[in-house]
């Protein structure tokens, strides 16, 4: 079956003989965007999490027949080094990644949270990213960096 | 200091591309034609293959291959090794049941892997696997590392009938059982460390490639460790030769030790990929991890310690069971042994040491490294002693550890170890300042006023890190070196690449050898490049675990640059015309002493290249040097945590007020980092302390095998850190570092249980100290109030 | 995952005919439970007939002194309603506290419900509040509708149209989230109106959401915290599992109770 979707501002078409086929597997293998990440597959790592429509998604949950119509932005359509959006910016001064794996997530959710609420408290920021795990324990960083991007401190 | 250089807060390269989703891991390559493994798994814990038919399912669409133990024994394929020989006090070697990639006629754990499917979807491979006809006898299964030794006990490798791997001591065992008959107070206590599952977020994977034309095989895998990899692919595996085969190990989404191993999915996609001609690759999924990635820690132990009519620490022995698993997963057999039983000095003057560990077979999933690996039990039981200790003579825990404290340098423990640099007491103080220690009295009132109980918990830690030296560890059992290796090539322009045996998975390799480079040979932070995990560029190297890739790695990275600023010398000797012992090095500039003659060391590297200044009789041209480095000691690092939680008796909720940390790394490199590897550690700490545990049923099924059911802590699970350092150099290696990538996780576990037993007064708090745990505490300790 | 059908419906009607075609055929709505399921290949429906082009599904009405709420409208809508949160304050905390941002991006009222997962939070409110489900065929009162683990008064190819909720007086959900998968390992729904005081269990019982009716009579005296005092929940009720031994599910049960009636007092 053919499917049209919109990534990062652009429409993309694709093949897929699975109609249930998740929207992650299609954006990293089938159109190469492999920011968003495999850590779970189930809905509950937040790995990898994309915004569909200005809301953060877990992309392993959505069926790619679901997901045609959605506007989805990936980390890739997120920034780029030369011109990061704030929550990446903010990443990078905090040193809030370790071995990145779970950085998309962390990103993509924040920036969602962000765009909804510009000045989140800390407890917000914690209860939006409460289903984003971390194995590398980047937790208090990522608050600073959401905190740092929203324009206030975390003390 | 310059702003790149050692001790600078540099930001990390590395998130430049983690932070825009460019990261590399090997799920994310696709190599051309691949097909796709997926391993069929024992749903039994342990049962013999009475028979297996898997011909139908290799009808089934898109199957190439189906393979099993046969095919493995066929192809001369041989074991999964463990690398670290145990003798047992009797002299006797360890008893290594057999381990081949696919089982041979018996399974051993739930997820044991049995036969395997290559096809051209994961979704082909899986209704395959389906199709697969196998009849199993179940056994009887042995899960709990307490029982496992009885009598009548299920015997799960033939050559182990007690399920005994090793019977294990160390230590002086008369002089410490006098000690103890003569002490005036005995502490006891029995402990259980939790098993853990490892859980980096990135699951492993594996492609296997092989190249006809030229017969050399290609691994993409999530190791920690890929020369190590390919050394046991080779030379024990036999997969292929070394110079045939290439472990390539690109960005690694965490290890926590679960990926320095040699597992059977990396060692089939290789195999597998000669055999149907295409690229295999093969990705975890989750429950997949939760099953077949080796385990951590699962100790059960017994451990007494005496003190005099001072309350002078006299002795101290522990009886440690020690769960390994199903089979001997490739370091497993140290963790317990040489990792733990060293340790149990912690801070601590004690004369007279004894330590017995059996390692068990059980019909569980491998056990071996997990963050820490052997010091986080070392740690638990010494710090619970201690703080028991203290309760039971009715001494503050803070003054207590002080007055036992090891205070002075170099200082020979009864258990092999050597320290031989530390302050303490500056780290207790230092922490107790942060802490508010003095206060906390205030602090349990203002709880008590509001229907909680506070408390406050000390871990005095110790660890001893960068194992080695290499004569040491072979010494002690050890199939491997354990020095590091560095190659630096100046180009000539005077960039800088440095190829490392080290791996980062999440240390920020990249960043803190740049800037050691950076400041060493004056050079932009820009300009140097780190390149490790290849086996094709980087010639070999002992990877990165034990908190080693800084006292192990960035000194031999030290060694090389010294060896290319030799040579610079040399070459700016030509062309500044001076004698080479005139010329002198620093900030990135060559000079001859006592003139104002001077080319920086771009200039020299240009001209080592172009070698016009020189003959190659004089002098070779090029400007690149490489170096091992084998240290003379272990190192290390210790500190102080204390923690400070508040507990819910209503439903028997803790929460973490408050975290100090006060560590001694000897040098810090960078800070920043340096601070994130301790949250990182800590996290895992408190996830081993509050919340995690892997659980098995009595049949042997894994019962957390989702994150549904297995927690790790969240953002909400975690405070805000307080972290402070005091320094004191390391003497065994030329940078002074001593490593910090797991102290966080040795020091919390006790930290933890030791604020809640101090909260709920009552000392038996076992771990994971859930609100249920918690709660019953609670209990007991109202009804022995009561009761007195 | 087993290959399948899938069928975008445009209408209620639509999806019931897609549903009577394929036998065994499953309504997707989130997907948040469906999905991970079917991935585990715990489930392998031979067709999917999605809800979420069914515009009149999802939203949010205050319908005279009923609160309406689509079946498809997501936890997230839920949560930051104000008309929810004008009519009946608690559900939209109570929707806030599901999951996590993403989950409730995509999970629905009506998924959840028809799933009735022991441990759903949605099941507690419907049965405190005594929400009406109206299906495509029936109304049917939430004391009727669930009907043990997973199970529901649905049947095969019926579907939840919308949850109508009577606002109460005053109600408050108390939650004690089990740490790994944060659904409730006891979650307490207390609501009042006029002398009908409902005490709604979820996450603890081993028959799934029960109503505590002791803890209803002793609150019908007076509804105040101190009334429960002493109350025990039956731990012959209570589920046992990894998480949590009966016993101490049954004491968080009255726990839970007593903070939540402060908290609906506002203490
Ligand atoms: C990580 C994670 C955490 C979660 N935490 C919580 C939590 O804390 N509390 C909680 O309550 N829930 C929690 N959930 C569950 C979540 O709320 C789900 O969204 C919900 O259980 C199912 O809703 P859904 O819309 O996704 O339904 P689906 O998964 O699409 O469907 C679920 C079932 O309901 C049927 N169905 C769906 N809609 C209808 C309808 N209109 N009529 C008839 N049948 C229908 C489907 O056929 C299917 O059988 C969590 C889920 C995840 C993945
Ligand atoms: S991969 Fe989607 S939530 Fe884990
Ligand atoms: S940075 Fe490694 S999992 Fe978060």
């Amino acid at each position: 079956m053919p499917y049209t979707l919109t990534v990062n501002g652009s429409e993309r078409s694709l093949e897929s003989r699975d109609p249930d086929q998740p929207l992650l597997y299609v954006l990293r293998n089938a159109l190469g965007f492999t920011g968003p990440k495999f850590g779970c597959g189930l809905g509950q790592c937040g790995a990898c999490t994309v915004i569909a429509d200005g809301s953060p998604i877990r992309s392993c949950q959505l069926p790619i027949s679901a997901a045609q119509g959605m506007k989805i932005t990936t980390i890739e359509g997120l920034g780029t080094i030369e011109k990061p959006h704030p929550v990446q910016a903010a990443f990078i001064e905090e040193a809030a990644a370790q071995c990145g794996y779970c950085t998309n997530g962390m990103v993509m959710t924040s920036a969602a949270l962000l765009a909804q609420n510009p000045k989140p408290s800390v407890e917000e920021v914690k209860q939006a990213l409460a289903g984003n795990l971390c194995r590398c324990g980047t937790h208090d960083r990522v608050l600073r960096a959401v905190m740092r991007a929203s324009g206030r401190q975390k003390t | 200091m310059t702003s790149t250089g050692i001790g600078a807060a540099v930001r990390r390269k590395e998130d430049h591309r983690f932070i825009t989703g460019k990261g590399r891991y090997t799920d994310d390559i696709n190599r051309p034609g691949q097909a796709h493994a997926y391993f069929l798994r024992s749903p039994h814990a342990h049962a013999k293959i009475k028979s297996l038919d898997v011909q139908g399912a290799k009808t089934k669409p898109g199957v190439l291959a189906i393979l099993t133990g046969d095919d493995i024994a066929t192809d001369k394929v041989g074991g999964l090794i463990c690398g670290w020989m145990i003798h047992s006090k009797d002299g006797s070697p360890m008893k290594a049941g057999p381990h081949p990639a696919l089982a041979q006629g018996k399974v051993r754990y739930v997820g044991d892997h049995v036969a395997v499917v290559i096809a051209e979807t994961v979704g082909e491979a899986k209704d395959a696997a389906e199709a697969i006809k196998i009849e199993y006898e179940v056994l009887p299964a042995e899960v709990e590392t307490a029982s496992a030794q009885r009598q009548g006990a299920a015997v799960i490798h033939d050559v182990a009938p007690d399920n005994t791997v090793y019977r294990w001591h160390l230590g002086d065992k008369a002089k410490t059982d006098a000690a103890f008959a003569a002490a005036k107070h005995v502490t006891k206590i029995d402990l259980t460390n939790n098993r853990l599952a490892p859980n980096p977020m990135e699951p492993r994977a594996a492609i296997g490639e092989y190249d006809s034309g030229d017969g050399v095989f290609t691994l993409y895998t999530t190791s920690q460790n890929p020369h190590v990899a390919r050394l046991v692919l080779s030379a024990f595996i036999g997969i292929a030769p070394e110079h045939k085969l290439r472990v390539v190990a690109p960005d690694v989404g965490g290890g926590f030790g679960s990926k320095i191993f040699i597992y059977a999915e990396e060692t089939v996609c290789v195999w597998a990929a000669k055999k149907v001609g295409r690229p295999v690759k093969w990705t975890s999924d989750r429950t997949e991890a939760f099953l077949s990635d080796a385990h951590g820690r699962d100790h059960v132990t017994h451990a007494e310690l005496a003190t005099d009519e001072n309350g002078k620490i006299t002795a101290l022995r522990a009886r440690t069971i020690a769960n390994l698993g199903g089979y001997l997963s490739t370091f497993s057999s140290s963790v317990p042994t040489y990792l733990y039983a060293p340790l149990l000095s912690g801070q601590y003057d004690i004369a007279n040491i004894y330590c017995e560990v059996d390692g068990v077979y059980t019909n569980t999933t491998p056990v071996d490294a997990y963050r820490g690996a052997g010091r986080p039990e070392a740690t638990f039981v010494v710090e619970r002693l201690v703080e028991a200790a203290a309760r039971e003579l009715g001494q503050d825990p803070a003054k207590f550890r002080r007055k036992n404290y090891i205070k002075s340098f170099p200082h020979q423990t009864p258990v092999i170890m050597t320290y031989d640099a530390g302050d303490y007491a500056a780290s207790l103080a230092k922490a107790m300042e942060i802490a508010d220690y003095a206060n906390i009295g205030k602090r349990k009132r203002e709880s008590a006023k509001n229907g909680k109980l506070r408390g406050i918990g000390i871990s005095s830690y110790i660890e001893a890190c960068g194992i080695a030296p290499s004569q040491a560890v072979g010494s002690l059992g050890a199939g491997v070196g354990l020095w590091e290796s560095a190659e630096v090539r100046v180009n000539p322009v005077g960039t800088v690449e440095v190829l490392t045996g080290s791996h980062s998975h999440g240390q920020g390799h990249e960043t803190t050898f740049a800037q050691l480079v950076s400041e060493r040979l004056g050079v932009p932070f820009e300009n140097v490049a780190i390149i490790h995990g290849d086996t094709d560029k980087v010639q070999f190297g002992m990877g990165t675990y034990g908190s080693r890739s800084g006292a192990v790695g960035m000194s031999a990275i030290y060694k090389a640059l010294d060896k290319v600023i030799e040579k610079g010398k040399k070459v700016a000797a030509y062309v500044l015309e001076a004698s080479a012992g005139d010329i002198e090095f620093k900030d990135g500039k060559f000079t001859v002493k006592g003139t104002d003659k001077a080319a920086d060391f771009g200039a020299i590297a240009l001209q080592a290249y172009i070698a016009h200044k020189f003959s190659g009789q004089e002098l070779e041209p090029g400007l690149k040097e490489g170096a091992f480095y084998d240290p003379t000691n272990f190192t290390f690092p210790a500190g102080v945590h204390i923690c400070e939680v508040e507990v819910d008796p209503g439903t028997g909720s803790t929460r973490i007020e408050r975290w100090t940390a006060v560590d001694d790394f000897g040098v810090v490199i960078n800070p920043m980092i340096v601070e994130g590897q301790v949250h990182g550690g800590i996290a895992q700490g408190v996830g081993q302390a509050l919340l995690e545990g892997v659980r098995y049923n009595a049949d042997g099924q894994l019962v957390t095998a989702s994150y549904m059911d297995y927690a790790m802590p969240r953002a909400d699970d975690l405070p805000s850190f307080h972290v402070g350092m005091t320094v004191t150099p390391c003497p065994s290696n030329p940078l002074g570092v001593k490593g910090c990538g797991e102290a966080g996780a040795i020091a919390a576990p006790a930290a933890v249980i030791n604020a809640i037993t101090d909260a709920v007064g009552h000392e038996h708090v076992a771990m994971p100290a859930t609100a249920e745990t918690v709660w019953k505490a609670c209990q007991r300790a109202s009804q022995k109030l009561a009761a007195e | 995952m087993y290959a399948f059908e899938y069928v975008r419906a445009n209408s209620v009607r639509g999806a019931v005919s897609a549903l009577a075609k394929h036998e065994d055929g499953k309504i997707l709505a989130g997907g948040h439970t469906l999905l991970p399921t079917m991935k585990q290949r715990l489930a392998s429906p031979s067709a999917l007939v999605d809800l979420g082009a069914i515009k009149d599904l999802a939203g949010i009405e205050q319908r005279g002194r009923s609160l309406i709420i689509g079946a498809m409208t997501t936890h997230a809508a839920v949560a930051a309603s104000d008309v929810v949160k004008a009519s009946i304050p608690s559900l939209a905390e109570m929707a806030h506290m599901i999951g996590d941002p993403a989950v409730r991006n995509r999970g629905t009222i009506g998924g959840s419900i028809a799933n009735n997962d022991p441990a759903a939070d949605y099941p507690a409110a419907c049965l405190a509040l005594n929400a009406t489900i109206v299906t495509n065929q029936r109304k049917i009162p939430a004391s009727d509708f669930f009907k043990g683990l997973y199970e529901t008064a649905l049947e095969p190819g019926e579907i939840i149209v919308r949850v109508a909720f009577k606002p109460p007086s005053r109600a408050a959900y108390m939650k004690f989230r089990n740490p790994a998968s944060r659904f409730a390992l006891v979650g307490v729904f207390v609501a009042k109106k006029g002398s009908d005081i409902r005490v709604a269990v979820t996450g603890a019982g081993n028959q799934g959401v029960f109503r505590w009716r002791a803890a209803e009579e002793a609150l019908a005296k007076r509804f105040n915290p101190k009334s429960l005092d002493g109350l025990k929940a039956d731990a012959g009720m209570m589920n046992a599992d990894i998480h949590a031994s009966p016993d101490y599910r049954a004491h968080l049960v009255a726990v839970m109770t007593q903070r939540a009636v402060a908290k609906a007092l506002g203490k």
